[in-house]
């Protein structure tokens, strides 16, 4: 017994010197936070060999969840993606840096149309990393009409095979679109509405998620479901040809994720190296191919239409105009958030 | 001697004041005030958060995270104490063995064996595949309450087994000899000696597993589809989502009321139990 | 005769329960096809998946480093602290003693959720430290719950015969107290380590950094779908984790204490 504890004891020792001399080496690690499937993983590796900055990279489910950490405090990240809306509440509060442009000559490859948008308008904080739009995935062999309307969601047909996303601005959005409101509604009388159809919705959903749309979907597990474009691309390029993406008539909600810098970063100038490495034209065509969403990169989008212009007709890859025009993009809602948490948290625990 | 050895505690006793009470008095610090505490300017006391607990949605939240325990601690209690009485009752070569059996699926990590009753229960999981294979009509369990609380027993039935084999197995043989030499069947043997004995290990036992039960996210979140809300699910959500630290904090401090309430009901219950020999007694 | 056999069925009914998740995915992990319904011939792919998927060494490799850590550290406090605390007179040793109890009584998301709210407060960064306390905080009640016990059921004159005969008190202790005492330290350690390795709500509150466990990432994973090379870490798992008992089974075959 003694011998195997004098054993243990010298590894354990052995394994602390390691680790110890392991902090010693002061190798600049960059703390990536970012959604999950959102990078091709070995970009990241490319990146550690071509610039030997090791990379850390942490996966958050939500724009919710990632502010929360965020507000927390006691965490370091260099490099982050929120949304749109949440862009604009970090800028009010002060707790992103300025990007320095001069260290991202790529940055001349995103498209004009990207910049400078209402969440930026000078365009100071942000570079944009994907964009898109949210709508229905519905599996073609278990829904024969077509999909024009949110109402397919509250179709008692469907019950118990509809999937609704654990999100509250997008299931909330979606609710208050198919009354005919504005997303970015502040009115109490509204919002109840919208939080009134969801409860009711609710013994139609098999549930609420996030990541494990993309899997149930593929395996017939549900038959419709609220997702954004990407998970349509992602279905799109893992070979299934029946579940299709669709944008209802009454509108929905368009999106911008964006790389942002927080001040509580302490590696700028690595974070906008990488930052300048996923925006070159080969990374971000190997990128995009991979998340499956469309790409603001100028570039990699004419490498797309070379390699697939098929997709350029999906809905979910390139929205027509006409689509375009009924969507809405999420602005920040202030004091109204409050309304809105209080609404998710009765629409979910009830 | 005993004065120099008490110091040995003492370290530890300013451990336990750093990293035991005072995270609990800084929750409760954040139950009772409102504002951002990064600028304790804007701090003042308030009762509100506890008040806003009293809403007809939080309270359902509460009793169905306790009637769901309930449920599953009532079930592991008739599944678990025969298992327990069997295995005290083999012979003892086979005891050792079927007790590490019964034991090693507890030592794989709590959430691969969540994660395994998601493989099965989903709908096009094992469950239902193998019930297409018999041409039975499939089962929709998961996501649901039903999920939920399988889940719940299956991973805590050992913690309800091992108490109550513990004290079965320190049963005096002599005792139940002279019970049937004074005419006693098996029957009248379990119900007067027996079950009054083992009592001990099932307060043991419904507390590990009444505990954990009430008081987790994770198996109502992955065998839930995030539409069974259980009170562990609405802290964790304060403070990952919502962001509302006072609220999370509040709804923390009235779970860890109800749980030592219910335990002091317990312990009530049984008398013999002296807390440090109930809880050695299951390992 | 008749009573045998239904006890029999039930036990083998039970263990079916037990077993029949864990042998569900150890099928599906030499699966070729990744979906649930089909079996598309048998291989060993996952198996080199995962040892290739740098994210699950990572959680493998802080897994344990955490759980050997801690185990070690809350051991030692833990011990000297159970000496201590049998030493202490009858108030003292009380409230000591529900203290001590709190993290065991307490659900563990308030646990998490207190030691996250210190370590904010002082503006901490969330790491690998803030992980390594948090695990030691929660062992160091169960080594102390271990060791509490053999103390008492140790004669308490030994010690004070030893120092008669002249030993000094740290002599006496090494060579009298601990010796004693070791069954309950190594169940103690044993049961540390364990929940170290089990831990998911109290690590998922107080890490970041990159630093990541087994539990937290199955939990992201679990999410995205039933992914094969977690199916095959189950198998690997299972198979590490019976080996393990059944040696120590073994070891302690005369003595029948690790397992009453």
């Amino acid at each position: 017994m003694k011998k195997v504890i004098i054993v243990v004891f010298t590894i354990v020792t052995a394994i602390m010197f390691m680790m110890l001399s392991g902090c010693g080496k002061d190798k600049v690690v960059l703390n990536v936070y970012n959604w999950a499937e959102y990078i091709d993983k070995s970009l990241i590796t490319k990146f550690e060999k071509e610039t030997g900055i090791k990379v850390n990279y942490e996966l958050y489910e939500t724009n919710e969840h990632m502010m929360a950490k965020l507000e927390a405090g006691g965490t370091n990240y260099d490099l982050i993606f929120p949304s749109d809306y949440l862009i604009e509440e970090m800028i009010k509060k002060d707790m992103l840096q300025k990007i320095d442009f001069d260290n991202i000559p790529n940055f001349k490859y995103i498209d004009d149309r990207f910049k400078n948008l209402d969440y930026d308008p000078n365009n100071e904080y942000t570079v944009p990393y994907f964009w898109g739009t949210l709508g229905i995935l519905y599996n073609t062999e278990m829904v024969k009409e077509p999909v024009t309307s949110w109402d397919i969601l509250w179709d008692e047909k469907y019950a118990g095979k509809i999937l609704m996303l654990d999100s509250m601005r997008d299931t909330i959005g979606v609710a208050l679109k198919r009354l005919g409101y504005s997303v970015n509604s502040t009115d109490p009388k509204e919002i109840e509405e919208a939080k009134k159809s969801l409860i009711e919705q609710k013994k139609l959903v098999n549930g609420y998620y996030v990541d494990e749309i993309v899997d149930m979907m593929i395996n017939g597990d549900a038959a419709l479901a609220l997702d954004w474009s990407g998970p349509a691309m992602d279905i799109y390029w893992q070979g299934v040809e029946y579940i299709k993406y669709a944008v209802p008539e009454e509108g929905s909600n368009l999106w911008f994720d964006c790389m942002v810098i927080p001040k509580t970063s302490r590696n700028k100038k690595e974070a906008e190296m990488f930052i300048n490495f996923l925006l070159d034209p080969e990374n971000a065509y190997q990128n995009s191919e991979f998340v499956g969403y469309t790409s603001p990169n100028k570039v990699a989008l004419e490498m797309m239409k070379a390699e697939n212009p098929e997709v350029f007709d999906m809905p979910a890859y390139m929205p027509s105009e006409e689509i375009l025009s009924r969507c809405e993009v999420f602005k920040d809602l202030g004091s109204a958030k409050e309304l809105y948490n209080q609404a998710w948290m009765e629409i979910t625990a009830q | 001697m005993k004065n120099r050895a008490k110091l040995l505690a003492y370290p530890y006793i300013v451990w336990m004041a750093i990293f035991i009470v005072i995270p609990l008095l800084l929750v409760f610090f954040y139950s009772i005030t409102s504002g951002n505490i990064y600028e304790p300017s804007s701090l003042s006391f308030t009762l509100e958060h506890y008040s806003k607990f009293f809403d007809m949605l939080y309270l359902n939240v509460i009793w169905k995270s306790f009637r769901l325990a309930i449920i599953s601690t009532v079930l592991c209690l008739v599944l678990g104490y025969p298992v327990a009485y069997i295995i005290s009752k083999s012979k003892q070569k086979h005891r050792s063995l079927l007790l590490l059996f019964f034991l090693l699926p507890i030592w794989m990590n709590f959430l691969l064996r969540t994660y395994a009753w998601m493989a099965i229960l989903s709908p096009n999981g094992f469950l239902n595949k193998a019930l297409e294979f018999f041409g039975l009509p499939p089962i929709e369990i998961m996501p649901g309450q039903t999920a939920v609380v399988l889940g719940m027993i299956y991973n805590f039935l050992p913690f309800m087994v091992l108490p109550i084999y513990t004290v079965l197995s320190k049963i005096d043989k002599n005792v139940l000899e002279a019970a049937a030499d004074l005419g006693a069947n098996s029957f009248i043997t379990f119900i007067k000696i027996i079950l009054p004995l083992s009592v001990p290990g099932i307060v043991t036992g419904i507390t590990m597993v009444f505990m954990p039960a009430v008081s987790t996210f994770v198996i109502s979140r992955l065998l839930g589809g995030g539409k069974e809300l259980l009170i562990g699910n609405l802290i964790e959500q304060q403070f990952t989502i919502y962001r509302d630290w006072h609220f999370g904090s509040a709804l923390s401090i009235i779970l860890m009321i109800m749980i030592l309430v219910s335990m002091a009901i317990m312990s009530k219950v049984d008398n013999n139990n002296n807390d440090d020999e109930g809880r050695t007694a299951m390992w | 005769m008749v009573g045998r056999t239904i006890k029999r069925i039930y036990i083998g009914i039970i263990f079916l329960f037990l077993y029949a998740p864990i042998l569900v995915l150890i099928i599906y992990s030499f699966n070729e096809s990744k979906s649930r319904g089909h079996w598309g011939g048998f291989t060993l792919k996952w198996y080199g998946e995962l040892f290739r998927d740098p994210d699950i060494i990572k959680a493998l490799y802080y897994t344990f480093i955490v759980a050997l850590l801690s185990s070690l550290i809350s051991t030692v406090i833990g011990t000297f602290a159970a000496i201590g605390i049998h030493n202490m007179g009858l108030f003292g040793k009380k409230i000591v003693l529900n203290i001590n109890y709190l993290p065991v009584l307490n659900p563990d998301i308030v646990t998490g959720v207190a030691l996250m709210t210190l370590f904010v407060s002082v503006n901490m960064r969330l790491g690998f430290l803030t992980m390594l306390i948090s695990h030691v905080m929660f062992n160091i009640p169960y080594v102390i719950l271990s060791v509490l016990p053999k103390l008492r059921q140790m004669n308490r004159h030994m010690a004070e015969a030893a120092l008669d005969l002249g030993a000094t008190p740290f002599y006496a202790m090494r060579k009298v107290v601990i010796p004693e005492i070791m069954p309950g330290v190594v169940t103690g350690a044993l049961m540390a380590f364990t929940l170290s390795v089990d831990d998911f709500v109290i690590s998922f509150f107080n890490t970041g950094s990159g630093v990541t466990n087994l539990s937290i990432v199955i939990y992201s994973m679990a999410r995205r779908g039933i992914k094969p090379s977690i199916n095959a870490l189950s198998t690997i798992m299972l198979l590490t984790v019976a080996v393990l008992l059944l040696v120590i089974n073994k070891r302690t075959a005369k003595g029948d204490e690790l397992i009453p």
